[in-house]
């Protein structure tokens, strides 16, 4: 009946473990060069470093409302809202910036205060009454774009220079403190998923909530800081759109959720819960944000752009549930 | 039937060298008859490929070689419709009901009745009246929705699918686990009428007295081989557990003092609405307290309400001579070193898509941190590695998902989970239900060993057998009530069935028995 330990028990090494996952790394990197010599194939200008630190100038708000959406998705709920909470919290630090003349740093930790408060809403009301988080988000989304109409008085406010550097190119690199701070998040995102307990709990809760309630574990607060993070991402991707747009419009971020959504489903997160990854995420992000201004370079116009965007995002799905079943199947025989 | 008349019957399902591999052979050369009118029981431990083998009758999977004859005709079903159009019919363990929609149309949901694309309801509903009488469900009405069922009825309304077609074949998989004593009388009366009908039925089970009882002739597998098929009469228990798991030793359960210690868990007046009524007994250390009862007794109620799984409305419970516990929770029960393994490990305790270390470390995941957030994966493995040896587990490895391993292995998996947690109380749901033989062996050897060692046990089963082979008492559930508690010695399989009806006495589940002694 014991068997003595076989080769394959010995692959259970951390560093063994990993290579599925590096795996899965590559396989979308192998997508984002492919779109990235298709474009530069067929546009002269597309290959330079001005278009590549554009892109990443443009991309860190919707990277680090992704990295808190991965989490939410992997703990089996959704958040909705994201957009609109980004543009409550925008109005909120422009007007702190330029009504009120609050320093920046103040301005800011309002701004994030804001997200944090309307994650803590939606993570206590899902949990409390044990509403699915479809429903709580989608009323979020709608409470707090009436807020940002209301703090802004529905006009768009201009904020120029009162945000620093923060959204500015820096020199030489020629990337803005926004990028770089975006990406440390993916970082910090993806450990404190696969490292800490409460990422352990994030995806054993979007696995089997049932099962992990029976182990012990009282798994309301972790879905409660689930969503307060996510909230917490969205004030700061407010942060980084005031500084990259230097004004605060009250209709941006709408839609903002979706195009989140679409990333992190690009990077193989399950829709269902208990899988995904952050870093995988931000290569959605990439992919998404290469195909838009590919696309825009090579003078497509908004409908075909809306088109074909929309068409990538189902083929990477269909792509995925294809190499996960090939994956099941290679595992089971 | 002519043939049935011959003196050495013909099969009336042959089934000649079968092979099916994956990365690993399941099934090698297997030949097996089937005969009309007879009930052919498969037997063999999990993963022996006995749902390999039901599957590919029922033109679910194909094989890689070999041939199937079905009436002298060969018999070559590539899909599950196929197979049922040549008469051949699956009941499943695991239900595929649908829940929404109602009985009568779970009956025929693959040839609803219908004119112009709408079902045409009177017609449905005149067949599936027809159909369930046929098994005695005449009580059942056809409109109901599938979830309002109790999960035996479910089950009966499964085989009541399967019959309600054109049958010659009917492949059986588990089809008892879920019901309770009468409706299996119920079933089985439907099985024999069958049988003499011409029917052959392939009855796959892991109940060995159930098979005796029911049974014809007996084919057992193992590693994808037969290994034996003989006549049930002639089939005694030992030997065919013997024939299941091999060479390898079974041997009797070890041997453990029975003199258990202090008081480790006291339940008083626990209630909860009909289902619990006042229940209380106290459990040492060392001791294994059986919970006997029919299904829906309040038995798993009881560990439930002990587990802060459910709420209770009333009642204490206090872990021996200490002040009565605040459990709010499941948390705080863990908290207070009560550990339970619920009845259904799939939906209610296993992570089924991740690997099996985490499965392991659920629940005792804050040991294994580093500074306070961080997971040491160094440590959390080896400990993992040591429970997977010290209890057996068969997986590939420990990143193997739970998902794929055999209902036995998952069991200890789950099982890991406590120990290392250390529990000095632990409430076992079921802990062998759908398991084979061996798997239940090596459960019954961790429960024996966990008492020697001063844990406390409640277990819950319906295998009385099994209750009697371990526990020091047993106490006795009836309609919610825990109506009796005998020691050991002082128990028979008599008092105890009487014991579990006790309450039941006059109301409704009286009249069904009566009804299926007329059957």
């Amino acid at each position: 009946m014991l068997k003595p330990p076989t080769a394959a028990d010995r692959g259970d090494s951390p560093a063994v473990r990993s290579l599925p996952r590096i795996a899965e790394y590559l396989g979308l990197m192998a997508v984002l060069v492919l779109l990235v010599a298709l474009f530069s194939a067929l546009s002269a200008h597309f290959f330079s470093r001005i278009t590549f630190t554009t892109l990443a100038n443009q991309i860190p708000s919707l990277t680090v409302i992704a990295v808190g959406m991965t989490l939410v998705l992997i703990a089996a709920g959704i958040d909705l809202s994201v957009g609109s909470v980004m543009a409550l919290g925008s109005a909120v630090l422009a007007l702190a910036r330029v009504e009120w003349q609050l320093p920046l740093s103040v301005a800011v930790a309002l701004c994030l205060a804001v997200g944090l408060l309307a994650g803590l809403a939606n993570g206590f009301i899902t949990v409390r009454w044990a509403v699915p988080s479809f429903i709580v988000t989608l009323g979020m989304l709608e409470v707090a774009r009436g807020g940002a109409y209301l703090v802004s008085e529905s006009r768009s406010v201009f904020v120029g220079a009162a945000m620093g550097r923060v959204g500015m190119p820096l020199p030489v690199i020629g990337l803005s403190p926004a990028f770089i701070l975006a990406v440390l998040v993916v970082f910090a995102g993806e450990v404190l998923l696969s490292k800490t307990i409460l990422g352990r709990y994030i995806v054993a809760i979007g696995t089997n909530r049932e099962a992990v309630r029976l182990s012990g574990i009282d798994p309301r607060p972790v879905v409660v800081s689930v969503f307060a993070l996510s909230g917490l991402l969205a004030g700061l991707g407010g942060v980084f759109h005031v500084a990259y747009l230097e004004s605060a419009d009250p209709n941006s971020g709408i839609g903002l959720e979706l195009s989140a959504i679409a990333a992190v489903v690009i990077g193989g997160t399950s829709l269902m819960g208990g899988r995904g990854s952050v870093v995988s995420s931000f290569l959605g992000v990439l992919i998404i944000a290469v195909l838009q201004t590919g696309l825009a370079q090579i003078g497509a116009t908004e409908p075909a752009k809306r088109i074909v965007t929309g068409a990538v995002i189902v083929a990477a799905v269909i792509l995925d549930a294809y190499r996960h079943t090939l994956g099941n199947r290679r595992e089971h025989d | 039937m002519a043939i049935a008349n011959v003196a050495e019957p013909l099969p009336l399902l042959r089934v000649r060298g079968v092979e099916k591999r994956y990365a690993a052979p399941v099934l090698t050369d297997l030949d097996l008859d089937l005969r009309g009118g007879e009930i052919h029981a498969l037997m063999g431990a999990n993963g022996a490929g006995k749902s390999t083998l039901s599957r590919i009758v029922c033109g679910l999977t194909t094989p890689d070689r070999g041939t199937m004859s079905l009436g002298g005709e060969p018999y070559q079903p590539h899909s599950r419709r196929a197979a049922q159009r040549a008469g051949v019919q699956l009941v499943m363990q695991e239900l595929n009901l649908v829940p929404t929609l109602s009985v009568a149309e779970n009956l025929f949901l693959t040839d609803l009745p219908g004119r112009f694309g709408f079902v045409a309801v009177a017609a449905l509903l005149a067949r599936a009246v027809e159909a369930l009488t046929a098994l005695g469900l005449n009580e059942l009405d056809p409109r109901t929705a599938v979830s309002r069922l109790g999960i035996g009825q479910q089950q009966l309304v499964a085989l009541a699918a399967a019959l309600a077609h054109p049958c010659r074949v009917l492949v059986l998989d588990e089809p008892t686990a879920a019901l309770t004593s009468a409706e299996i009388e119920l079933a089985f009366a439907h099985l024999r009428r069958l049988r003499a009908a011409g029917t052959a039925i392939l009855y796959i089970s892991h109940r060995l007295e159930e098979i005796r009882q029911i049974s014809d002739r007996i084919t057992v597998l193992r590693d994808g081989r037969v290994v034996a098929t003989q006549p049930a009469a002639d089939a005694a228990l030992d030997e065919i557990v013997r024939l299941m798991v091999g060479e390898r030793a079974v041997g009797a359960l070890d041997q453990r003092d029975h003199s258990p210690g202090d008081v480790a868990l006291r339940v008083e007046g626990l209630t909860r609405g009909k289902r619990l009524r006042n229940v209380s007994f106290e459990v040492r250390k060392g001791e294994i307290l059986g919970l006997a009862g029919l299904v829906g007794s309040g038995r798993t109620e009881t560990v439930r309400a002990i587990f802060g799984a459910d709420r209770t409305h009333a009642g204490r419970v206090s872990r021996g001579p200490g002040p009565p516990l605040t459990i709010a929770g499941p948390k705080d029960a863990v908290r207070a070193g009560i550990g339970m393994i619920p009845e259904d490990r799939k939906e209610q305790a296993l992570l089924l898509s991740q690997p099996v270390r985490m499965n392991m470390t659920l629940a005792v995941l804050p040991a294994f941190v580093r500074r306070r957030w961080w997971i040491d994966d160094a440590r959390e493995l080896r400990a993992a590695n040591e429970l997977r040896l010290r209890l057996d587990v068969r997986s590939h490895s420990l990143n193997q998902r739970a998902g794929e391993l055999s209902g036995g292995n998952q069991q200890k998996v789950v099982i890991a989970r406590w120990l290392l947690r250390e529990c000095d109380v632990l409430l076992f749901d079921e802990p062998t239900r759908g398991i084979d033989v061996a798997a239940k062996i090596a459960v019954y050897r961790v429960l024996n060993e966990l008492a020697a060692r001063g844990k406390a046990l409640v277990v819950v089963s319906s295998e009385l057998a099994e209750l009697m082979a371990l526990c020091d008492r047993i106490a006795v559930m009836s309609a919610g009530r825990l109506v009796t508690t005998f020691a050991r010695g002082e128990w028979s399989e008599d008092a105890i069935v009487a014991a579990a009806f006790s309450e039941y006495a006059g109301r409704g589940d009286t009249a069904r028995r009566g009804r299926v002694d007329s059957c």
